[in-house]
């Protein structure tokens, strides 16, 4: 009876492992966390999109393992998003967790990932915190840090002569990095700044934050305002008269997915008007035009900045997978691939700095028509070469 | 002082409030005359954002789509009292925050399925999208059209309430409902009306912000607990008090916004009021509440003869 017993637990047993391994080794498993619902779902939506149309151009493998996907939606709170991470790393096992939109959903959920011995991966949030002392080596972004697109406009208003700036910018993590990012690199007067209220309650109405920046007299107005915030700006900005008085600089704020609804409002003030950014839908290299075509095909728009991010990551990710032949244990053999940056990226080529942001290039963009009359973004300049985030150095790596 | 930033910031402050009212006067009557509390009156605000941004790409026509978005929602309104709303009268409110609770969830899931996720942008037309100067005074002519159909529909809810034997009913439903149906007056009918009425003013209030905000899913969601501070502040039931009190709280909300960080850099370091102002302004409007409740916890306005 003994043995019988000690035979079937051995049996189940091996059953068990041997299930386990076979699934294990078959494919890579991907968290994506974003946010689908509240009014920046739609910001979420795109990034899924770009990592399916990814999924789909790498024929959904990585070297000979399946791409298994599990994207989860983090409500635009930190304390869900990091309930979805957890939920990713315990009950899911995942291999890599990916995805964030928002700083303060990154900064709630990183501890998780990475106490686990899971890869985190960001896929837009860049706050100063993960780039500084909190960095990790196990955390790699295929975004930026928050600071370094404010602070390439801050050197645009400096070549432009432009004396005396009021600053307005959501009340959160990446909000105050876009701020101080700015204000570092900008060499004129601050003559005022607004901090607005943001998550799923977010201000969107600005009325008297934009009577504040008019009174002011200030030469330029700087904004930070992603997702949804930012097309109901613009309008709020054109409706209020600003346009001919307070020339508008923004990061972030007129994307492709901002730029349909203005077009479709008739918001014909934002034509013209110039954003930095580390990537634009135009960039020459094979990899980026692979992307936009095949973006705009399968969803009849262009695609936005956080798609391109999102579309990188995939190809960070099979880049590592690939480099260790599949073997998901060799963590160190994932990590030294990842460090290389030498997989196709979308905004050609870059490097990784100690604390594993991207050192890269940040161009001036300008809104105009393209030749189908839709309303998009082209390269005018640009404004770093290979630039490297402040935080680096007081990353211990 | 800057005068003209003063007033321009108090004509900010009194769009705000009333579009606040158009939303918090259906919620107190309905809360008022009915007993009944309705978490789910942001939904209306949402719905008439919908129907407006709709119709206005069907018929091209802002001020035709206005209309026919207000005749709509109000049909909502009447399609959901008569087929959810009325079983609940009778029971507790606990009952009533969860079946409308509920609702907030079935509307927010409906527009994705009907509208998607992305929101819907409301154009303008040309002579509403300009600015309106007045000596060296410059304002948005939109924001002052919110101002100019707020006021005038808080004189036709006047009218209304005041002058009129619909009103006398709701007046007297809010001072004591037993008594009203007591005296043989159809109470089922009075109460189908009010809160399709109150969800009509709702969608008003929705629609009206679209055009400056978007219309978006979950876009009632916040305000609707503005909207109950109004009238918590206001006084239960009262259209007077929801009226003064939404104006109130929606000057001190611009007014927080504009001034309190230049007030607190008088007894701080500018980097502390840069961090403080922000939170602290979207406070004050709870701190009033708070205070109102200590010192006149029935309201800046009760109807008369209210328990």
């Amino acid at each position: 009876m003994n043995t019988l017993k000690k035979l079937l637990t051995g049996f189940v047993w091996a059953c068990a492992t041997l299930g386990y391994t076979v699934a294990s080794a078959d494919s890579v498993k991907i968290g994506f966390v974003t946010t689908l619902t509240t009014p920046a779902g739609v910001i979420g939506q795109d990034m899924v999109d770009a990592v399916n149309l990814a999924i789909e151009d790498i024929g959904g493998k990585m070297g000979d393992l399946d791409v298994e996907l599990m994207v989860e939606d983090d409500g635009f709170k930190p304390e869900i998003g990091k309930q979805k991470t957890d939920k990713l790393v315990k009950q899911d096992d995942v291999d890599f967790v990916a995805g964030f939109i928002w700083s303060h959903v990154l900064l709630a959920s990183q501890k998780s990932a990475l106490d686990a011995g899971k890869f985190l991966i960001s896929s837009n949030a860049g706050p100063s915190q993960l780039a500084g002392e909190l960095c990790h080596e196990n955390f790699f972004s295929t975004s930026w840090q928050n600071d370094q697109t404010p602070m390439a406009m801050g050197e645009v208003l400096n070549q432009q002569g432009v004396k005396s700036l009021y600053i307005m910018a959501p009340n959160y993590a990446a909000g105050k990095n876009m701020v101080a990012g700015v204000e570092r690199t900008f060499q004129g007067k601050v003559l005022g700044k607004d901090m607005t209220k943001w998550g799923a309650d977010a201000q969107l109405d600005f009325s008297a934050e934009l009577a504040k920046a008019k009174a002011s007299g200030a030469e330029g107005i700087f904004v930070f305002y992603p997702g949804k915030a930012g097309g109901a700006f613009i309008k709020q900005y054109q409706q209020a008269g600003l346009q001919g008085q307070i020339p508008l600089y923004s990061v972030f704020t007129v994307d492709s997915i901002a730029l349909p609804k203005l077009q479709e409002a008739n918001m014909e003030g934002v034509l013209g008007s110039r954003m930095t950014q580390f990537w634009v839908p135009d960039l020459d290299n094979p990899q980026n035009k692979k992307f936009v075509s095949g973006f705009k095909k399968k969803y009849g728009r262009y695609p936005s900045f956080y798609a391109a991010q999102s579309y990188d990551t995939i190809f960070l990710i099979k880049r590592a997978v690939e480099a260790v032949n599949g073997n998901l244990d060799d963590k160190d053999g994932m990590r030294a691939a990842m460090m290389k940056a030498d997989f196709p990226s979308v905004r050609g080529k870059f490097t990784y700095g100690n604390n594993h942001m991207p050192i890269q290039n940040f161009y001036l963009r300008e809104v105009v028509k393209d030749e189908d009359g839709v309303w998009t973004t082209k390269t005018v300049s640009t404004v770093y070469e290979n630039h490297q985030d402040t935080y680096a150095q007081d990353c211990k790596m | 002082m800057d005068w003209n930033l003063l007033l321009t910031q108090f004509l900010n402050g009194l769009q705000l409030g009333l579009l606040l009212f158009l939303l918090a006067s259906g919620l107190t009557l309905i809360f008022g005359i009915m007993d009944f509390i309705n978490l789910a009156h942001g939904s209306f605000y949402m719905v008439g954002a919908y129907f407006c941004a709709t119709l206005t790409l069907l018929t091209g026509s802002f001020v035709l789509a206005l209309l026919m978005s207000v005749a709509g929602v109000f049909v909502v309104g009447l399609v959901i009292e008569a087929s959810i709303v009325r079983r609940l009268y009778q029971h507790d409110h606990l009952d009533q925050v969860l079946v409308t609770f509920g609702l907030i969830l079935c509307f927010d899931t409906l527009v994705h399925l009907i509208w998607g996720p992305e929101g819907m942008a409301i154009p303008l037309p040309r002579l509403l999208d300009g600015q309106i100067t007045v000596g060296s005074l410059v304002f948005p002519t939109y924001r002052v059209i919110i101002i100019v159909s707020g006021l005038l529909v808080a004189i036709g809810l006047y009218v209304l309430v005041m002058k009129t034997r619909l009103g006398m009913l709701i007046r007297a439903g809010a001072s004591n409902r037993v008594m009203v149906s007591a005296l043989g007056v159809n109470i089922n009918r009075l109460f189908m009306i009010v809160f399709a009425l109150g969800a009509a003013l709702a969608g008003l209030s929705g629609l009206l912000i679209a055009p400056i905000t978007e219309a978006s899913i979950g876009m009632g969601n916040e305000i609707i607990i503005l909207a109950f501070v109004v009238v918590i502040v206001g006084g239960i039931g009262s259209i007077k008090g929801a009226f003064f009190s939404a104006v109130l709280i929606g000057l001190i909300d611009t007014m927080g916004r504009s001034y309190l960080d230049d007030f607190l850099k008088l007894f701080m370091s500018i980097q502390n009021a840069e961090t403080a102002a922000p939170a602290l302004s979207a406070m004050l409007i709870y701190i009033l509440m708070a205070v109102i409740l200590a010192v006149r916890p029935q309201g800046l306005f009760p109807p008369a003869g209210a328990r």
